[in-house]
Formats: structure tokens, sequence, C-alpha cells
């Protein structure tokens, strides 16, 4: 079978292979690339310093910014971290502490099928557990079904960075008489703390444009509004609203808000990496 | 001999329904190197781990019987205090990542929550890396990380580590397995330093490393303490059969 030519044939069919590979890695770049350079191109001439500082003008007057949806993003999900940070960090901690406790079973389980729980079913339930009982929208029953959205993420990478940190790690911790709390607080939360940190960034550029959570909590407000128990407009509301309307200075302003929110995100991710490669611990 | 440090009293520890420390009954006198030797899973880590209650952090892990420590019972006290009058170290040395070799060495008292005035922190830091000859080789890099230096600096480090705690005992969990020869030397002789000081207890499955360094040996096999003596006495002229086929490297 080792002929001169099979040889051959077989060098052809590995090159032929690794030529697949590379451009199916590719393929998928496309989408990206596609999606950014299209956005950017429609919406980076409609920015300027009036779209930061100035508020959705009436239709017909020209220069209208997103300011209101600018603040509301940064308020929704800064309390949404608030809320969700220390619930998932906690909650990952003890999945990682306990990984064979029946609890940490049951809810390893409802963590996942929170995950793949759509966004819109997490609005409907902010919408009744905050909106109805407190009786009208509020930024803070955004931020809560937001904070939802967030656990899984915080949680799953909470605990997986933790896992992976060696016992001989906590067995040099409890050798040295240090109590449970001191040990979690002092040597495994510090030593995960890239991985915990990256999977709280994520979470946040996860979060930070979803649109139908915040349908029915957030509500949007075509006026500037730093107040959490009043609607609050987002950028993502605001893409929604604005990109579905008749007029063509509200669709610029969709442009230019669909182009802030997308760099917003690339950036957050691209420092999450650079965040966990500087702050890795090297065991 | 001396007194006593620590003696055991029927001693039984389990991995759920798996009995691996049988009845152990043991002297351990003070200022003295003994080691434990024996085969693969005859139980001498986990007697080991018994004695600073780590044995029982494994999910499923329990333990029976009396291990005095002078005379108290460390079955009877908070693990927190064992931990703190009964060092170890392991196997693999494990610096913490996140700290650097100064903080690595006053960790016990850093990571407690235990203010300490600066002059005292240095002179501990001092003492204890003189104490595992590591001074010399780090005074000049204390404020990098622990993780940065040879394996066999590191097991030094995390033995000051436990050194800087002024414990009564000491206990190695076979501290050079993970080791080459020259950082194994090095830290066997540390040994005959420190015994002047604490009492060390060292588990290992190397014969020749448990002849030249302890004082006495003990054999453990399927659990059972089969034999404690001298190490001269053992090495030349053991009582039991299991011990001198062992010895003579029949089974291993």
């Amino acid at each position: 079978m080792n002929t001169n030519a099979h040889v051959k044939y077989r060098i052809g069919k590995s090159r032929g292979f690794q030529g697949l590979i590379l451009t199916l890695a590719f393929a998928c770049v496309i989408p990206l690339l596609a999606i950014l350079v299209y956005i950017i191109k429609a919406g980076i001439t409609k920015i300027n310093w009036k779209f930061f500082v100035n508020v959705p003008k009436p239709v017909g007057e020209a220069g209208g910014g997103i300011a209101n949806a600018l603040l509301g993003s940064f308020i929704i999900i800064v309390v949404a971290s608030i809320i969700a940070i220390p619930i998932g960090v906690l909650c990952g901690i003890y999945l990682s502490e306990n990984r064979k406790s029946k609890l940490a079973y049951w809810t390893r389980l409802c963590v996942d099928i929170l995950q793949g729980v759509p966004s819109i079913v997490v609005g409907i339930v902010a919408y009744f557990w905050m909106v109805k009982p407190l009786g009208g929208f509020s930024a803070l029953s955004g931020s809560v079904a937001l904070a939802i959205m967030m656990l899984p993420i915080v949680i799953r990478s909470t605990e997986e960075t933790l896992k992976l940190l060696p016992d001989t790690l906590r067995e040099a911790a409890y050798a040295l008489g240090m109590p449970f709390h001191r040990v979690i607080l002092k040597v495994i939360v510090p030593c995960g703390m890239s991985g915990i940190l990256s999977g709280v960034m994520l979470s946040v550029a996860r979060i930070a444009g979803e649109t139908a959570p915040l349908l029915f909590t957030a509500f949007g407000n075509p006026y500037l509004s730093a107040n959490i128990t009043k609607p609050m407009q987002s950028l993502p509301l605001l893409i929604f609203n604005y990109a579905t309307s008749p007029y063509n200075d509200w669709h610029d302003l969709a442009w230019g808000a669909s182009c802030v929110l997308l760099i917003f995100v690339l950036v957050l991710n691209i420092s999450t990496k650079l965040i966990t490669r500087k702050w890795k611990v090297q065991l | 001999m001396e007194s006593t440090i620590i003696r055991s009293i029927d001693y039984n520890a389990y991995f759920g329904d798996n009995h691996v420390v049988k009845n152990v009954n043991i002297e351990i006198p003070k200022n003295s190197v003994v080691a434990v030797m024996g085969p693969s899973g005859c139980g001498k880590t986990t007697f080991l781990r018994g004695i600073n209650r780590m044995h029982e952090l494994i999910p499923g892990a329990t333990a029976k019987g009396k291990i005095m420590l002078n005379n108290e019972d460390v079955m009877e006290m908070h693990p927190i205090f064992v931990r703190l009058k009964i060092g170890m170290v392991f196997q693999r040395p494990n610096p913490f990542p996140n700290l650097s070799i100064y903080d690595n060495v006053i960790a016990g008292y850093k990571l407690n929550g235990i203010k300490l005035p600066k002059a005292e922190k240095d002179r501990i830091v001092e003492h204890s890396l003189t104490r595992v000859a590591l001074w010399k080789e780090v005074k000049d890099s204390l404020t990098k990380k622990g993780s940065f230096l040879s394996g066999g600096q590191q097991q030094r480090l995390c033995i000051a580590r436990a050194v800087a705690m002024e414990p009564e005992v000491l206990l190695f969990d076979e501290p050079t397995s993970a080791l080459d020869p020259i950082s194994t030397s090095t830290v066997e002789e540390l040994f005959h330093e420190l015994k002047k000081n604490y009492s060390l207890i060292i588990v290992t499955h190397n014969m020749q490393q448990a002849a030249r360094v302890s004082d006495k040996t003990a054999f453990f096999y399927m659990g059972e303490l089969v034999e404690y003596d001298e190490t001269k006495q053992m090495f030349t002229n053991p009582t039991d059969i299991r011990t001198q086929n062992y010895i003579t490297g029949r089974f291993s």
C-alpha cells in the first residue's frame, strides 16, 4: 500500500482536510465582520458630540441625541450588576465547594435551565413580580429582569473557574489553621479572580443588548431620567422603538445607537480578554 | 528517649465504608524524626492527615479513636487549634500563587487576619527562611511571587510557611517525591536541623530516605501498624516477616 502514489494521495488528502478546516474557521468570522462593517458604516456618520448629550427631539426637528438611553442603560446595568454579582459569585462558590451534595446538583440543574429561559419570559416574570405589585413600569424592574439573565453566566463561570484551582491550594490554607470563610475569601477567590471577573464582564456584555426583558419593565422614556422607580430609556429599547418607527430622523438615531451599543459590547469583550490575561494567577 | 508528644490510641480512619487505618497505637517522641513507610494504599498518608484533622476534609471521610497531643485529644479540639499546633507540608509544593515570597512565609498570620508590626513580620520571615536554608537564595526577591521559585525552593518555602507558625509538630506527606535528587538532599538535611525545635513525622515511600533521616520508623501494611522501632533496629533486624519482606524488596 505504501507506494509512492498512495503516499502522495494521502498527503494530498491531509492538505485538503487542513484547507477545509481553515475555510470553515474563516467562515465563522464572516458574519461578525459583516455586522461590524455594516453597522459602523451606517452608524458612525450619525455620531457626534450632540448625539451623546442631547435627548431625542420630536419628529421633524433635527439634532436629537441618545443621552437618555445612554444614562438609562448605564443605570439599569449597574443596578442589575449590584443585584446579580454578589448572588451569582456566592452561588458559584457554593457549587464549586460542594460538588457532590444534592442541593448543589439541583442548583446546578436550575441554573442550567435558567440559562435557557427565553429573555421575553424573564421579562414577563419580572412584570408580574415587580411592575404589577409596584403599580407601574420602573427601571428597577428592568434591572431585576436583567439580573436574572446575568445570574447563570456569573454562577457557572465562577464555579468553573474555582473548580479548576487545585485542591492542594485549599489544603495549604486549611493546614495553616484558616477557617472556611478565610480560605474562600483570602485564597480561593483571589486566585480565581480573573475567571470570576471575566464571567461578570461577559454577563454584562450579554445583557447590554437585551431588549425583550425591558419591554414590559423599564418600558422606555423619551426624557432624561435617573429615577429607578420610574420608566427609563435604554439603548436596546431606543433601537427597537425608533427602528420600527416611520421617520428617517429616528432611523438615524437607531443606527447611531446600534453602533454605540455594538462598540460597547466589543470593547467589553476585548478588555475581558486583556484583564483575564493580566490578572491570571500563575499556578 | 525523651517525652512523648503525640500518642494515638486505637485510631481508625475510614473513607465511607472503606476501613483504611486500623487500630493504630503509636507514640511519637519529642524532638525526633519518625518516618512512616509502607506500600501504596497502606493508609500511611491517611494516618498522617488524621493527626492534624485534615483527613475529615475529604467528603465521606470519618475517624475514630484518640490522638493525644501532649495531654489533649485532638479529636476533641477544634480543628483550627489543632492545625495551628501541628503544621503540615504536602507532597507537591503548594505556595499561594497570589502571594509574594514574603507574604507566603507569613501567610498563616496574614491570611488569618493577625496584624503584626512590620519589624516582627520581617523577623519571622528572615528567621523562617533561614531555618529552611532559603534566606540567602531569596532575600533579594522577597516581593516576587512564590510560584517564581524552582520546585525545591517552593517546597522549602512551604516548610518555612509551616515553621513560621511555630507549631509543635510538623507533618510531611512525601515531601520530596516531586523533587529532583539535589533538592531532595537539601530538604533531607533540613530535617536534622528542624528536629532540634520540632517533632517531625515524615511519610515516605522511599525506604532509603526513611533509613537516612529518621530516628524511629513505623511500617504500615494494609492499614495496620505492623512494626514500630528504632530505625537502625528496623532496617537491620525487623521482627515481623512482612516488614522483612518489604525491606528486602519482596513486595512494594
